[in-house]
């Protein structure tokens, strides 16, 4: 009888290329997304050493964190150009360094553009039981695929492109089982923020997560990633879910999906990969989700999390005294004082958009609560930016773009936009964003910026009242 | 890599848990092409706050950077360690750090020191007055008063950092395993196929 192993532990296996004796191994990587930020100095490495990409086949370029979301073609078909000149240079890299090396580039406005995160799974270029890498952090979404995928530095990037491999220690495996069903108007996103103020930032440190439970065997792909997606939050590299046929129907047709005999071949093999029944987790995490509401972060940390229906926490409710001490930071830095009601919190900013909820369903979502309404006075910037072109497309066939608009909202260009603070998309110092983004970091939606995260939902019913609010008092 | 078998200096008593990446280095210092320049824009935010441990003189020239728990969480940001770097940073040491951040402060040759939270309390109070050195070859961090913490790293790791070996020439070394490894998928999973360029 073979032993019973985990997701994780199956695909880690059916990818070393070489076992050392101390536990690491040389481990293969089937798919290599490339972006402008953290490649440029990866692409000058291999020049300097006269390296080749080794498989150029298996890795696409695209840029997303740097690229502005407002128009990218005039009225004649002209490129507008960047006004940034560091901006413009680090994209003007990738797009030279893409087919110098011989890569795939989906350029700034090609209709297949996005973000590296969205357009991966999209094109199909994700595959269950895959490796995947990217130079992000968030690449831990390709996970709801059932892919193992996991952010990594620029060295690291070069390392791929020179020999399609990394030298890896194998990680810890963490089961988050989640008992029970998402009550109405409580999305994954609620969800995730949940898990994270349970297990904490660093709750999954050295570990690669797997989410159980039949939530997830519910949920549709678009759910999953935003599930996935947040994993690094919660410490863990990678998050993965068990590919099922939801994850066959979403994938099947996609452009680089495989076709014919290779696609029921394929289907076959993902068929295997879920985790064995008696297969064993180094640790586990139970929650329940009847204890899951709309969900909002009060702090600077992904972990500082509260129901919308409650209070800012006191400081000193915190076991912790460097706990207590962060937290009095926190409380500081977002303006905000303890036992105050999240209900009554203003907001001036609202973003719907990033690797975490950029996709149709969130666009939905989010439309389904503004459809008829305006967004309130007291908001002064709303956008949506969806997280591709495919996406704006899809979003606009279903006249999603024209409820936004009419209440108020602009409609932008995909990219990462007002997540990270990096491109013109930035939230002005003091002022507050109900934010459908990842990291509430300080400084992390440009300097001062106060970020609120929750789901596309709760934003947009933020957006209506112009103060943190409960979805379900809008959708009832 | 530059091989770096000991460092000694200086070290500033810096503390605080869950130190993200954005904090490290803010997304505006992301624009670059280079891997140079960036200890200029390192902990931004923090050092807008007056009689902040950066700028204090009694640290200027420190090889070594003491933290809490967690230090680099968040972005896969190598400019995180590029900017330490930048700013003479050598060594940190942390009850705990990222998995990616300890793996990319690794790639460059800064030493990520894992110890626990009461060898960082001591090293906090000595750092105040004196220099702290750690070494590789032993895998401990001493002070002038006779502490002695001993810290583990994998082998791999500590023998890469110590002979400054480029870990890319040695996954080079093994491209016949990579390829009998690309054969064997090949053959037994056609739809693998990459994508056409």
């Amino acid at each position: 009888m073979t032993e019973a192993k985990t997701l994780y532990e199956k695909i880690w296996d059916a990818h070393v290329v070489d076992q050392r004796d101390d536990g690491t191994a040389l481990i293969y990587i089937d798919r290599h997304l490339v972006h402008e930020v953290t490649s440029p100095q990866a692409f000058e490495g291999l020049r300097k050493a006269g390296r080749k990409v080794r498989r150029p086949d298996l890795t696409l370029a695209v840029p997303d964190h740097n690229l502005p979301t407002t128009a990218r073609i005039d009225a004649d078909g002209n490129k507008i150009p960047i006004a940034d000149p560091q901006s413009a240079a680090q994209l003007e890299a990738l797009e030279a360094n893409a087919p110098a090396f011989g890569i795939k580039y989906i350029g700034a406005s090609d209709k297949e553009q996005g973000i590296v995160h969205v357009i991966g799974p999209e094109q199909a270029f994700t595959l269950p039981g895959t490796t995947l890498v990217c130079g992000d952090s968030h690449t831990a979404a390709h996970g709801a695929l059932g892919a193992l995928a996991f952010g990594i530095g620029t060295s690291e990037v070069e390392h791929v492109l020179a020999t399609q491999t990394l030298q890896l220690s194998r990680s810890k495996s963490m089961e988050i089982r989640v008992e029970g069903l998402l009550g109405p108007g409580i999305s994954p996103k609620d969800l995730i923020l949940h898990i994270i103020g349970v297990i904490g930032t660093a709750g999954g440190t050295g570990h690669v997560i797997e989410y159980r439970g039949e939530v997830f065997e519910q949920m549709s792909i678009e759910g999953r990633l935003t599930v996935s997606n947040m994993s690094i939050e919660g410490g863990a590299r990678a998050g993965l879910i068990a590919p099922d046929e939801k994850t066959f129907a979403y994938l099947k047709g996609r452009p680089m999906a495989p076709k014919g005999a290779d696609w029921d071949a394929a289907v076959a093999y993902w068929k295997t990969l879920p985790t064995d029944d008696d297969a064993r987790f180094d640790k586990s995490v139970t929650i329940q989700a009847s204890d899951v509401a709309p969900t909002v972060t009060w702090g600077t940390s992904p972990e500082d999390v509260v129901a919308v229906t409650g209070h800012v926490p006191a400081p000193e409710s915190f076991a912790d005294a460097s706990k207590q001490d962060a937290a009095r930071k926190s409380l500081d830095y977002m303006g905000l004082t303890s036992g105050q009601a999240l209900g009554d919190v203003a907001v001036e900013n609202i973003f719907i958009g990033s690797c975490t909820n950029s996709r149709i369903e969130d666009l939905r979502a989010a439309a389904q609560v503004l459809d008829g309404r305006k967004k309130a006075a007291g908001v002064k910037w709303a956008i949506v930016v969806p997280g591709s072109g495919l996406v704006k497309a899809q979003a606009e066939a279903e006249g999603l773009d024209k409820i936004f608009t009419d209440s108020g909202f602009e409609w932008r260009e995909p990219g990462c936009s007002a997540c990270l603070g990096m491109n013109p998309d930035k939230v002005p110092p003091g002022e507050r964003c109900a934010s459908t983004s990842n990291r509430n970091f300080v400084g992390r939606q440009g300097p001062g910026a106060r970020t609120h995260l929750m789901s596309p939902a709760m934003a947009a019913a933020a957006a209506v009242t112009g103060k943190l609010t409960d979805v379900r008092e809008l959708i009832g | 890599m530059k091989p770096v078998r000991k460092v000694e200096g200086r070290a500033i008593p810096f503390g605080q848990k869950n130190v993200d990446t954005d904090v490290i280095i803010a997304a505006e210092w992301l624009k670059t092409i280079s891997r140079e320049g960036l200890g200029k824009g390192a902990f931004e935010s923090i050092r807008a706050q007056e009689g902040n441990v950066f700028d204090d003189p009694e640290y200027a020239g420190a090889s070594v950077l003491i933290a809490g728990d967690n230090f680099g969480c968040g972005s896969s940001r190598e400019h995180a360690a590029w900017a330490l770097d930048d700013m003479g940073i050598k060594a940190i040491i942390a009850p705990s750090f990222s998995d990616i951040f300890s793996s990319n402060a690794f790639k460059n040759g800064l030493l990520a020191i894992p110890l626990p939270q009461e060898a960082i309390d001591r090293l906090m109070e000595v750092a105040k007055t004196d220099p702290i050195t750690i070494d590789m070859e032993s895998m401990s961090v001493t002070t002038p008063f006779q502490d002695r913490f001993t810290f583990e790293m994998d082998p791999f790791r500590q023998q890469c950092l110590m002979d400054g070996l480029d870990e890319i020439d040695l996954t080079m070394a093994k491209s016949d395993a990579i390829e009998a490894h690309e054969n064997r998928v090949d053959s037994a999973q056609s739809w693998h196929k990459p994508i056409a360029a």
